[in-house]
């Protein structure tokens, strides 16, 4: 990759460019840290280039498919931290077949040859297997920094490789991953040398892990200030644990249950009141609402509350974040109510990023008074408010003109209106005008999900006006192709595109297929894309890998066939060769 | 031939059928995950559905159900992890106490209460009061009000009518 200029001017930027040594254009280059950046300065000129790729510390590689790990370790020899995506957004809510992808070995195999110095990975939505652990903790002798978020394929064995043989591992950060667990005893492969860790995140484990030894880490852990424990963690060895670690900055609970003592009340009690540190806090399974003010003491230093998994009250709630008045993360579920949320936008007024999940998904009945009301209070109230995840049961377009005109400093809005396709449920009308508005006042809008019913037109204000707009999420919306066609058309900034139930087809997908190279990924299921057209579009863009995933059999060779799910995505590797019998490359 | 057999029965096949009607009807249906493609979570996911199902029979069965909808994949779009700790939590709450449905008159909505988290009628009335704080409750009638364990064991579901509608009614809610 190199810039070829025939313009003067470009030859006395060569010139002034090689003016200076190698040394120096290094040491420049160690403070452009973005990737964005490092990748502009690196097609600046071949002399660049080659600099550049030699001091490259960190790379994010957003679509494990995108390149393969030959190319990475080749154009970049000297690494410390990769960070890892595999599969597509949709895996989150089983859309993606379980043997779809994603492994992490071919990285890691590769990694271990190429980079004995490497110090941080970082994987999401990745198979990350037991002997993968195994070979990371053995080959990285500077091993540091471990995040594996989404992740699946692995046991508390690896872990167990993980603590013993990573004698420098400062981050072990286990977020939301299904680990099979076969022994609670893997924390003890610690070694007692072990002293240097900052961040130790258990949440998502599900099996038991022996207090004392826990314990006994924490304590000699000086630097500790993340510390997640998992449910299984009873509430009554949370102070012992919680007073080996004053220093903690972010504390996850494990279970907030016991019988009502007023002994163990005081003791929690005490303990928080120690913890002068604490800016964030999660956990809060099982919770009974009498321990509650146990906390209370560190409330007004919260920037950070995750109570999602809190099944109480509103009032119990409202007593708990009101007193919040640094808040600027909430995380909550839907017993929350409007008048909760009327709560918060008056006690929260540094609020920042808000999510609301359902309590009862499923049901049919609405059990909880939690509305549009709630949403556009919050609105109203949180002038700094950017980031929203709303799971309701009703909306109006109303709602949504007062959310735009309130907030058109929002950045990522996610609503999610629980039964598809319902409409504003004052007009029944539906609800294009809403989300246009929200498009055309919020400039800076980087992802949107939308539902509820909706036509064409609404792709149409989207695609016209969220010019920064990277991720969109769309299920059982739109009419026609018409819809598809605006989205890629405009919307300039998208990056990820995610479809599910939608009367889109062939006609769009083919008329904007260049897009597709600008785009990371686009996927679509349960839509109206046929066999042919995707081969069609495989052959007009050699660049891109175009995946039909059919589990009902054999993806079929009839051009007219509908194609159950599509995951397109540019690529400089070519197919992929790890694809399982129902997935095929075209 | 099978595999005609089986495109036949795919849903996906509506999508490329030709038809008469208004732009916009087009109708996905809920797809029920079949036993034989379930993967390890996927699996457990039509266990919860099961159980949840028959945890709202239970409350149900003195009252016509409300037609059992048919899940559809991967909707509303809540992470496994989230879904899979909160439904065995949800259990663990609700089979700790007794939950019954509370509705009342003019109330969009139904509320949940658990008749074991309060000591006595009077509790109850005033629990009952906060939830519906929006709603004047006016003086509810005491008659009727037989000891708590009978109360508790036989009462299934609470409605809190307006006065008007409780005159004459003795001895019962």
């Amino acid at each position: 990759m190199l810039a070829v200029d025939p313009e003067p001017r470009s030859n006395r930027i060569r010139q002034m460019a090689s003016a200076f040594p190698e040394e120096v254009l290094e040491h420049v280059f160690s403070f452009v840290t973005s990737d964005k950046d490092r990748n502009a300065v690196s097609l600046v000129c071949k002399g660049w280039y080659r600099i550049e790729r030699f001091c490259r510390r960190r790379i994010f590689v957003g679509n494990c498919y995108a390149v393969s790990p030959a190319i990475v370790t080749r154009r970049f020899p000297e690494l410390r931290a990769v960070e890892l995506k595999g599969k597509p957004h949709f895996a989150d809510f089983n859309l993606v077949p379980y043997d779809w992808g994603g492994g992490v070995w071919p990285w890691i195999s590769a990694m271990a040859e190429a980079y004995p110095q490497l110090e941080e990975l970082r994987l999401k939505r990745m198979v990350v297997t037991d002997e993968s652990l195994e070979l990371l903790s053995r080959a990285f002798g500077n091993f540091r920094v471990l995040v594996m978020v989404s992740c699946e394929g692995f046991s508390t064995s690896g872990l167990a490789a993980v603590a013993a043989n990573c004698r420098n591992l400062r981050v072990l950060d286990l977020q939301e991953n299904y680990v099979e667990d076969q022994s609670g005893y893997w924390l003890s492969h610690f070694p007692e040398s072990c002293t240097s860790l900052e961040v130790l995140n258990l949440a998502c484990l599900e099996g038991e892990v022996n207090s004392s030894v826990l314990e006994r880490l924490v304590a000699r852990c000086p630097n500790l200030r993340t510390l997640r424990l998992n449910q299984a963690v009873p509430l009554e060895k949370l102070a012992n644990i919680l007073r080996r670690a004053p220093q903690l900055v972010d504390l996850g609970t494990g279970a907030f249950a016991a019988d009502p003592r007023q002994e163990l009340y005081s003791k929690l009690a005490n303990v928080f009141e120690g913890s002068k540190s604490l800016k964030s806090l999660s956990g809060f399974w099982s919770v009974v609402p009498s321990y509650l003010p146990a906390i209370y003491s560190v409330c007004a230093g919260l920037t950070s509350l995750n109570l999602s998994y809190a099944t109480i009250q509103s009032v119990e709630l409202v007593n708990l974040i009101s007193q919040c008045h640094n808040l600027q993360r909430l995380l909550v579920l839907d017993y929350i109510e409007d008048s909760g949320l009327d709560a918060v936008a008056a006690s929260c007024k540094d609020l920042q990023e808000l999510r609301v999940f359902p309590s009862d998904p499923y049901g049919v009945e609405q059990l909880v008074s939690l509305t549009e009301r709630g949403l556009v209070a919050v609105s109203a109230g949180c002038t700094k408010l950017h980031s929203v995840l709303y799971f309701c049961r009703q909306m109006t377009n109303a709602a949504l003109l007062a959310v735009a005109a309130n907030r058109p400093n929002l950045i990522r809005f996610r609503l999610c209106i629980i039964e598809p396709r319902t409409p504003d449920y004052l007009t029944q009308q539906s609800l294009d005008v809403g989300f246009g508005a929200i498009v055309k006042s919020c400039q800076d809008l980087r992802r949107l999900s939308v539902s509820g019913l909706l036509t064409d037109l609404v792709f149409e204000y989207i695609g016209a006006h969220a010019k920064k707009l990277e991720m969109l999420s769309v299920a059982f919306a739109g009419e026609s192709d018409l819809g598809l066609h605006h989205l890629l058309s405009g919307c300039k900034s998208l990056r990820k595109l995610e479809i599910r139930d939608c009367p889109f087809g062939n006609k769009a997908l083919l008329a904007n297929a260049a897009k597709f190279e600008t785009m990371r990924s686009l996927w679509m299921s349960s839509c109206a894309v046929s066999f042919g057209a995707c081969k069609l579009l495989a052959q007009k863009m050699p660049r891109l890998n175009v995946e039909v995933i059919d589990e009902v059999g054999r993806p079929d060779s009839l051009p007219e066939s509908s194609v159950e799910k599509l995951y397109v995505y540019r690529t400089v590797a070519g197919p992929r060769s790890d694809m399982p019998d129902f997935v095929c490359t075209l | 031939m099978d595999v005609a057999v089986r495109y036949e029965t795919d849903l996906n096949i509506k999508a490329t059928e030709l038809r008469l009607g208004l732009p916009g009807t087009y109708s996905s249906e809920a797809q029920m995950v079949p036993a034989t493609k379930c993967k390890k979570r996927v699996l457990a996911d039509i266990v919860d559905e099961r159980r949840s199902k028959s945890n709202s029979m239970e409350d149900d069965d003195e009252e016509a159900k409300p037609a059992t909808k048919a899940q559809i994949v991967g909707w509303p779009p809540i992470r496994s992890y989230r879904k899979n700790s909160f439904q065995a939590r949800k259990m663990d709450v609700e089979g700790a106490g007794i939950f019954v449905k509370v509705s009342m008159d003019g109330a969009p909505y139904l509320r949940k209460i658990d008749l074991k988290a309060y000591k006595g009628y009077g509790e109850l009335l005033k629990a009952l009061g906060d939830m519906f704080k929006c709603f004047t409750i006016g003086e509810l009638s005491e008659k009727g009000y037989s000891g708590s364990d009978m109360f508790i064991s036989s009462c299934r579901r609470m409605r809190v009518m307006k006065g008007s509608e409780a005159r004459g009614l003795g001895s019962g809610l």
